[in-house]
């Protein structure tokens, strides 16, 4: 046997190499920047050096030739050199204005889509799904994917009253993480345990221990060890899953897509939030879901019409508030929109500040 | 050549309409290599019963403990044999990006060389963490395919109860938002922590993300467990000349509208020339002949959003350095939670700097491996324990910026009132 290669733990690379040159030129030195269209920025730095940038959407999960034909593109129109953001678009960065319009024409003639800048809906961030998750609900490439085809124009235009940022995730841990429109598998029945499976498979205390509620507890089955649901507790929140895949959580029929919405990071103006439910029981319709896609067209046709310049999703909601949320969405407010769980209470009206 | 091709109706709608088509890109891999084709023949599965068919296990490298996302296929015949055996195996190799997430073009070949030679021919720029995900590799090829891409100079990213690959923005790379060296700072504190991501021994995972400003575009504040964000503590700089173009192009409606009544503490303020107030503290800059724009920067909460209107007419201020919060993270245990204030200010330009952050994010480390419970997040530890048990425990004096208001609890032992308001003013009187 030929002998191991200890690793190099060499860590995270230093970018510096790897930048455009007018980027490192200019580190830490930029004063100013504009959106002259949708897909393009420009920023100038104090030495009056001056940058555009040309954005694209990508499908993400991406096969070595689509990698290699952005390699092309970056090697003809960008000196070599292009970036990722956080919702996997492409950034190329140019220092000569007239290359802007052949680098659109070269990714629009290999369908890449430009846009995602500014006031657009830009590409969905999204979790593993069936493709590679242990646990997933759904698939997420596939309702991206479904979604943004929706949403095209959406993205290479800009004009939604702010930026809108969308995320998908395929279970409840929500790895897809907050967004100002956020859609959720749902799980709605408890788990189904094989008890067969759980005394070799599980460990029983750490299990007993991940429930949120304590609606789990050790149990003798069959002569067996194994564990038992208090179904009437159990919020079939999916956390027994993953250390005991015997709790089956996932179905086909009652794993649902749930809406959430005015979820933003950005401090502007109001404070970071949290994205709120306001639907749920959606089918999960593969392969094209097109039951999530109506409500998410809704709601963004909703803010996009209704909202002031600059407001966010959760700017907007804070304007108008709740009820006439529900009334424009034309969404159903149901008694599980009201939260049970700790702390509720701080979500709840203890004004008289009603609108009429 | 590639043996022949499953059945997918459902995948195949995936390939119509105007967005980049993951499914097309399958099958183009599909047509070379047998790992893909049944990868999409497992795929079609779970959409055609709508369920996942992956579970995890141990697979990993030579001399790390995790960065391997282990996935062996659940899809079995009658005889315990894999249904799609091609891709029985197909784990994820997670690669630490560039800060920042640059890359030449030289270095994305050589990775598809080397996914090509080894791997499924997929790779997901970048996960919801930060890695490079090269996902689909047999247990046989994950060794050799880590080496070359090891030799390349990147090295594994986090998987288990360990530190995790970080994220920070684009920041001073190309934004004039950008109030401190985010790549350094990520560089600083992932490589000095590096054996915490490989060889996972934490409770649970532990993330850093870097923010250049609070626009918070890595989204550190809800999704990181240590988040530094960038800010300022002296006056907005203010550039006349952009400040002047913007009202031509926009107009007064717009600057009141959208600038002056969106301002969360109106701190700002429109006046005639002539009644311009002038304090230490209070930002002006003309707009036309007429009118200046005040801002009394006291009031001002660094919320970005003037900033972000009227790029290049506001600027952060000259005294930079960031904000750290600690304790965000997704659900579970105790719902989503955002990261608390720890401390309000810290500048982040010397050498000396870099070492206070790097010291402070090895103490936070080490104060959760020692008090957290297992599985057990950050966020949820200082719950359980209190913010003030955490401060104290890691040394960090209080300050009324880590709060939103005081206690309106009163069922409190407070038998130290007196040494504690002595603290405070001794504080005070030093300062």
């Amino acid at each position: 046997m030929a002998e191991l290669r200890a690793p190099d733990e060499c860590g995270v690379p230093d970018p510096a190499p790897f930048m455009h040159p007018i980027m490192n030129k200019n580190y830490g030195k930029w004063v100013f920047h504009s959106h002259p269209k949708p897909g393009v920025l420009y920023h100038r730095a104090a030495s009056g050096d001056e940058l555009w940038t040309v954005k694209c959407g990508t499908a993400r999960q991406m096969d070595l030739y689509t990698i290699r034909l952005l390699c092309d593109i970056a090697d003809k129109h960008s000196d070599g050199h292009l970036r990722f953001t956080a919702r996997s678009n492409v950034e190329f960065g140019l220092t000569d204005a007239s290359k802007i319009e052949p680098l659109i024409a070269d990714l629009g003639k290999h369908g890449f889509p430009v846009g995602g800048t500014a006031n657009s809906v830009s590409m969905i961030a999204h979790t593993q799904g069936w493709l590679h998750c242990d646990i997933p609900g759904t698939d997420a490439s596939g309702v991206v994917k479904a979604l943004m085809d929706e949403l095209h124009e959406e993205f290479i235009k800009c004009e939604m009253p702010n930026r809108v940022k969308l995320s998908t995730s395929c279970c409840e841990i929500n790895c897809g993480g907050q967004a100002d429109i956020a859609i959720i598998v749902q799980h709605t029945k408890p788990p189904k345990i094989n008890h067969d499976l759980v005394a070799n498979v599980c460990e029983r205390p750490s299990v007993v221990a991940r429930c949120p509620v304590a609606a789990i507890r050790p149990a003798l089955v069959n002569g067996k060890p194994s564990l038992e649901v208090d179904e009437k507790k159990c919020i079939c929140c999916g956390a027994c899953f993953p250390p005991c895949p015997p709790m089956q959580i996932n179905d086909p029929e009652h794993s649902k897509i749930a809406i959430w919405v005015g979820g933003k990071n950005s401090n502007a103006r109001s404070k970071p939030t949290f994205h709120k439910l306001v639907a749920s029981g959606l089918p999960n319709n593969a392969p094209r879901w097109p039951e999530v896609g109506a409500v998410v067209k809704n709601i963004l046709a909703v803010y996009k019409a209704d909202a002031q310049p600059w407001e966010r999703i959760a700017d907007w909601i804070d304007r108008i508030g709740w009820p006439r949320f529900f009334e424009k969405t034309g969404l159903p407010f149901t008694k599980f929109h009201i939260d049970d769980w700790r702390g509720a209470r701080n979500s709840l009206n203890a004004s008289t500040h009603i609108r009429f | 050549m590639a043996k022949k091709m499953h059945d997918t109706p459902n995948l195949d709608q995936l390939e119509s309409g105007p967005w980049p088509s993951f499914v097309t890109g399958l099958k183009r891999e599909a047509a070379k290599k047998d790992i893909m084709v049944d990868l999409m023949g497992q795929l079609e599965e779970s959409y055609k019963t709508k369920k996942g068919f992956w579970k995890g296990g141990t697979v990993g490298v030579f001399g790390y403990g995790g960065g391997i996302i282990p996935r062996f296929t659940e899809l079995k015949d009658a005889n315990e044999q894999p249904m799609f055996p091609d891709a029985a195996e197909f784990h994820t190799i997670r690669l630490q990006p560039p800060a920042g997430m640059h890359y030449d073009t030289k270095t994305l070949r050589q990775f598809c060389d080397i996914w090509d030679k080894y791997g499924s021919g997929l790779i997901a720029f970048h996960g919801q963490s930060g890695d490079i995900m090269f996902q689909g590799c047999t247990t046989a090829n994950v060794q050799p395919a880590w080496e070359e891409l090891n030799e390349m100079g990147f090295d594994l990213g986090g998987a288990g109860p360990a530190l995790r690959t970080s994220m920070s923005c684009v920041g001073a790379a190309r934004c004039e938002m950008s109030c401190y060296d985010e790549a350094k700072a990520l560089r600083t504190v992932i490589n000095n922590n590096i054996d915490d991501m490989h060889r996972p021994a934490l409770p649970y995972k532990f993330k850093f993300k870097f923010s250049g400003c609070p626009n918070d575009c890595t989204n550190a504040i809800q999704r990181s467990d240590m988040a530094t964000i960038g800010t300022w503590r002296d006056n907005i700089q203010v550039n006349e000349g952009i400040a002047r173009d913007y009202m031509k192009s926009h107009g007064m409606d717009k600057l009141v509208n959208d600038v002056i009544s969106k301002c969360p503490t109106r701190a700002i303020t429109l006046r005639n020339k002539a009644e311009a107030v002038t304090s230490g503290s209070i930002s002006t800059v003309a707009v036309d002949d007429q009118h200046v724009l005040q801002i009394e920067n006291h009031d001002c909460v660094r919320c970005m959003h003037c900033l972000n209107v009227m790029p290049g007419a506001l600027l952060p201020g000259k005294d930079k350095g960031v904000t750290i919060l600690v304790g965000g993270k997704s659900v579970l245990k105790i719902g989503a939670s955002m990261g608390t204030v720890v401390i309000p200010f810290m500048k982040l330009e010397s050498e000396d700097d870099f070492e206070a952050l790097n010291d402070l994010s090895r103490n936070i480390l080490d104060f959760f491996a020692e008090n957290a419970l297992e599985h057990e997040r950050t966020g949820e530890m200082i719950e359980r324990i209190g913010l003030v048990n955490f401060l104290e425990g890691l040394d960090i004096e209080i300050d009324p910026s880590m709060i939103v208001h005081p206690r309106t609890n009163p069922y409190v032992r407070m038998d130290d009132w007196d040494e504690e308001a002595e603290k405070w003013n001794e504080r005070k009187s030093a300062a």
